[in-house]
Parts: structure tokens; C-alpha cells; sequence
């Protein structure tokens, strides 16, 4: 499977990564190589196995639905790169 | 008594117990230690302050006959855990300046057991990395050199964990372990490395890499010390869906050194192409040694091994892309300078750019790509049925009343620092093949130092065990680590 230039821009888009026009071929061709790589998983026989989601055989734990935690937005803000008036501050959204 | 920082956990705890020694001046020995490690470059962020309160408080417990075998201990945190007030960045500049405002549940399990915290140690970003030079930070730095004094790798994803054990810059350390990360670097640096079944410890407050296979445990210098750090770590916990309900057995008196009748088996698919003639041969001699004890060796075959490393290579980074999403800019960390105009798409984009390093960026875009529509089944159910296929291998054997199971821990002992070829991520892939299908089937693991090789470098092996026996695992290790006898050390360059 090889990956082209426009392929790996829209890749970097959705993960959400800038990168620069010039780093694109090379990037190609390192997600080409990994991806090269795991066509070898096609050599196996999958027919009728289930993918797996978790290996402890546990059904996932549950809890009462009620508030355990919270009334605290010091400490939720106090990392935040930008905070105002309680809020996480960001560029403008919408126009 | 001199040098307290070599003291292994388990003799310092006596000697705590005894009151031949305090807490104060085992920890002040350490930090001594660490001072004059500068070179190893094993602790990212230091914390002498908050060590000597924490030894005071231990000694006061001492004294008055309320101790754990953890109390006193000075012990070293992988920067994955984070720790509240203290820098937690996961090796990675985009985490900089975030200090947790809560504590994970393993690093408050170790404090209520009395452990000193010493600092916070180096690793790849976000664990993801079998050389520690995916770091933020820089490499750690192997205390064993090559030829010529060249400088070595101490492994990844938990180097800096590795070469501070090895170095007795503290006695004991936590590790992650996602495809390697605690069992590669104790293989690299002589020391012993515990994978705990995946649910037996606890991920709340451990940056996440890959959820379902994301497991912590100890790096020790020997298997008794593991024994007693992996009962002071593990726990249930409620704010971990994953972590079982299951009482921590005390794993320290489970060391009883008779393993007459254990079945252990020995994979004939993990004899791969290449393996360097000496590693095959510590192999058999491991082999020997738990015959010798009175176990059973038994061939036995894993016939999708050869499968796990692609299949860990699609499942690992498609849950890295998950997790990383939450950098973002916005609500801790790093955030990049804004143009004019920049909106919020622009702000995502930069911050990761500049915050994320080549090889995390390459994992979450691979992980985009394979989850993304027209790939998810080509590539990650794929896996992730691959995935079930490597799980029935093993309980194939488990059923068939295999004890145990036998494997190197690395294809190799550890290489220089720099010469893995950047532009060839597989190249460093590789390096995982011996210890991804562990994670990948959820089970224990354990790598214990057994020998040298021809260039003075430790070669470490491996046991797996069944789930949630890791006690039976751990007394399985000690017979190996006695019939070893390894007691090499580092010569002191640093």
C-alpha cells in the first residue's frame, strides 16, 4: 500500500498536525513503509474470528449514575494555557 | 554503612526495620547519587525537597511500628505517572509545565505504603519509543558502555527507569509497559523488569498510550525487590474501569524457590532469523537452569507470533491517536504562538506540531489513517481479530497445562545510542518482537538478567506467565535469577 503526497496531507489534516508542504514526500513514504509492513496480516485466516476488544474476560464495571465529583474549576483551569473569568479561553470558533 | 543506594529493597527494609538505618540517610544517599549521575541523564525532574519530608515521615513511622515493606524505600517515577504538584510530562514537550492537580492511584499506593519520592525519570515521549530517544528530554544514557566507551541505549520505552536501577541512583523504580517498555530496558541494563497481567495495576492518573494494553509495574535490581514494589503498586480501583477486583496476594511470601514439576514451555516460533548465536545459547542454559530446579521442558508452539508485531503496530497507535486527541491547546500544556487571524483549527494544528515529536506524529497519523473510513476493517479489525487469534495461542498452551513459558526479552543486548536509522521506524519496531504478544494477550511477564555476552553487555530473559498468577511467575524468576547468579555491575564512568 503506498500512501501519495495528497494522501498523507489529508492524513496530518485529520489528525489535526501541521505539516509543512515540503515534509509531505517523506512523510509518505515513511507511513507507506508501516503500512507495508502490516500487509503481512493479510497472510492469516480471520474467517469467523471476532476482534477482540479486551483480554480480561470481565464484563466492565458499573456504578451509580450520580455526581462524584466536581465544584472545583480552580484546580479543572489551573493548567490551562489561557483561562478567563472561569473559562477556557480559545481563538474565536465562529465567524 | 556506606552506599545505601545499593542496598536492593529488600535489605533495606530490614535494616529500616532493625534501625540500622533511616530512611533520611538511605534517601540522602540516593540524592547524592543522583547528583553525580548528571551523565545518565535518568531523572527528568528532581524532587529533594519533597524526598527528605517523605523519609522524615517514613522514619517517624518506623518508629512507631506502623511500616509496609515500602516504608522508607527511596524510589524513582517514570514521568508517565503523574504526580500531583510535580512536573508530569510523559517525556514530551507538549505536556510542559503541567503539573497534575491529582495523584495517580499506583504512585498513592506507594505514598500511603510509605515509599520517598525522588523524582521523575526519563523515557521516550509518551512511551513510545524502544531507545529512550524519542524523549523531550534527550536520551537516558545506559550506565553499561560499549567498546571504546560508546556511549549505549538503556532501552524504551522506560530508559530512564532502567539506568537509574542499574546505576543505584534509587532501589527501585515504576515502569510502563505497552509493547516492551519495563521488560526491553531491564533486559538492556541487567536488571529485572515485572509486566503485571493487564488489569492487576491500576491506570488511573498513567498518560495514556494505549488503553487496552497500557500495564505498570516494578524495575528492580532483583526479583524479591519486584515482589515486594508490585504489592505495594497494585490494587483495585474503582476509577479504573479495567482494573479487576482481585485481592493482591502477598507476592513476596509466594518466593519460595521450589518450581519441581512446573511445565515450562519454550516457543519454537521466537527462534527467529538472525538471533545472534550467543542469545540462543543463553536461552537453553535458562532452559537448563529451571530443569536443573526440577520444571518439566516442555517445545511447545505460538503459531501466530510472527503476526503480533504488525498487529501491535496498527492496534497501539489507533488507540494512540484516540488518547493524544486530547492535546489540544486548550486546557493544559503547551499551546502554540498564534498569526493574526489564526483560528481554532489553526491553533490545533500548530500546538500539536510543535508539541508532538517526529515519532509520535508519525503513530497518530498512522492510527488516523488506520482507523479512518475505508481502513478501519482492512487494517484495524484486522488486527484486532489477529489479535484474538495470538490470545487462543497462549491459552491453547495454558490449557494444555504449560506453567510458564521461556523467551529471550530482546533480540539483541543494547546498541549504541544513535544508530537505529531515523527514517526507518520498522528498523526500530523490530526490537519489540519478543515482548509485544504479551500485551497483546494481556498476560504477565517478567524479564530477569541471566548472563553476559560476548561484549560484557547483560542479556536478560523472559518468563510469561498465566493471568494473574504473577506470584507463581515471581517464584518461577527467583529460581532462574539464583541459578543465574548474575551480580555483574556497570563499571562507574558517569
Amino acid at each position: 500500500m503506498s500512501i501519495t503526497e495528497d494522501q498523507a496531507r489529508k492524513v496530518a489534516h485529520l489528525a489535526r498536525i501541521a505539516v509543512d508542504d515540503a515534509a509531505l514526500p517523506a512523510l509518505a513514504r515513511e507511513l507507506s513503509g508501516i503500512l507495508d509492513f502490516m500487509e503481512q496480516l493479510n497472510e492469516v485466516d480471520v474467517k469467523g474470528v471476532e476482534p477482540m476488544t479486551g483480554v480480561t474476560p470481565m464484563r466492565l464495571k458499573r456504578r451509580e449514575d450520580v455526581v462524584t465529583a466536581g465544584g472545583n474549576p480552580e484546580q479543572v483551569l489551573s493548567n490551562a494555557p489561557d483561562a478567563r473569568e472561569g473559562f477556557f479561553a480559545v481563538p474565536k470558533v465562529v465567524e | 554503612m556506606t552506599d545505601l543506594n545499593k542496598l536492593s529493597i529488600a535489605d533495606a527494609r530490614d535494616a529500616l526495620h532493625k534501625g540500622d538505618v533511616t530512611s533520611v540517610e538511605l534517601t540522602d544517599s540516593c540524592l547524592t547519587a543522583i547528583e553525580g549521575a548528571n551523565a545518565l541523564n535518568a531523572f527528568a525532574h528532581r524532587t529533594p525537597d519533597m524526598a527528605r519530608e517523605m523519609a522524615r515521615a517514613a522514619d517517624a513511622r518506623i518508629a512507631a511500628g506502623d511500616a509496609s515493606p515500602m516504608t522508607g524505600i527511596p524510589v524513582g517515577i517514570k514521568d508517565v505517572f503523574c504526580v500531583k504538584g510535580v512536573p508530569s510530562q510523559a517525556g514530551s514537550r507538549i505536556l510542559q509545565g503541567f503539573k497534575p492537580e491529582y495523584e495517580s492511584t499506583v504512585t498513592r499506593n506507594l505514598w500511603t505504603a510509605g515509599a520517598v519520592m525522588l523524582g521523575k525519570l526519563n523515557q521516550d515521549e509518551f512511551a513510545m519509543g524502544s531507545t529512550n530517544e524519542t524523549s523531550c528530554y534527550g536520551p537516558a544514557v545506559n550506565p553499561w558502555r560499549g567498546a571504546e566507551g560508546v556511549r549505549l541505549t538503556p532501552g524504551g520505552s522506560s530508559g530512564g527507569s532502567a539506568a537509574a536501577v542499574a546505576a543505584d541512583l534509587c532501589l527501585g523504580a515504576t515502569g510502563t509497559d505497552t509493547g516492551g517498555s519495563i521488560r526491553q530496558p531491564a533486559a538492556f541494563t541487567g536488571t529485572v523488569g515485572l509486566k503485571p497481567t493487564y488489569g492487576r495495576v491500576s491506570r488511573w492518573g498513567v498518560i495514556a498510550y494505549a488503553s487496552s494494553l497500557d500495564q505498570a509495574g516494578p524495575m528492580t535490581r532483583t526479583v524479591r525487590d519486584a515482589a515486594i514494589m508490585l504489592g505495594a503498586m497494585a490494587s483495585a480501583d474503582p476509577q479504573d474501569s479495567t482494573c479487576v477486583d482481585l485481592p493482591v496476594p502477598d507476592f513476596e511470601a509466594a518466593l519460595t524457590g521450589d518450581i519441581r514439576g512446573k511445565r515450562i514451555g519454550i516457543p519454537r516460533e521466537y527462534r527467529v532469523d538472525g538471533m545472534p548465536a550467543e542469545l540462543d545459547a543463553l536461552w537453553h542454559k535458562g532452559a537448563e537452569m529451571l530443569r536443573d530446579a526440577g520444571a518439566e521442558i516442555v517445545d511447545i508452539s505460538l503459531p501466530h507470533t510472527k503476526y503480533a508485531l504488525p498487529a501491535y503496530y496498527v492496534i497501539a497507535p489507533a488507540e494512540a491517536s484516540s488518547n493524544l486527541a486530547r492535546y489540544d491547546g486548550v486546557r493544559y500544556g503547551h499551546r502554540a504562538r498564534l498569526s493574526q487571524g489564526d483560528g481554532i483549527t489553526d491553533m490545533y494544528e500548530k500546538t500539536r506540531a510543535e508539541g508532538f515529536g517526529p515519532e509520535v506524529q508519525r503513530r497518530i497519523m498512522i492510527g488516523t489513517y488506520v482507523l479512518s473510513a475505508g481502513f478501519y476493517d482492512a487494517y484495524y479489525n484486522r488486527a484486532r481479530k489477529v489479535r484474538a487469534l495470538i490470545k487462543r495461542d497462549f491459552d491453547q498452551v495454558f490449557d494444555d497445562g504449560i506453567d510458564a513459558i521461556l523467551a529471550p526479552a530482546a533480540p539483541t543486548a543494547a546498541f549504541p545510542l544513535g544508530s537505529v536509522d531515523k527514517g526507518d521506524p520498522v528498523q526500530m519496531y523490530l526490537n519489540d518482537v519478543f515482548t509485544v504478544t504479551l500485551n497483546l494477550a494481556g498476560l504477565p511477564g517478567i524479564s530477569v538478567p541471566v548472563g553476559l555476552d560476548s561484549q560484557g553487555l547483560p542479556v536478560g530473559l523472559q518468563l510469561f506467565g498465566r493471568p494473574f498468577q504473577e506470584a507463581e511467575l515471581l517464584n518461577q524468576a527467583l529460581v532462574l535469577e539464583q541459578a543465574a547468579g548474575f551480580v555483574a555491575k556497570p563499571e562507574r564512568w558517569w
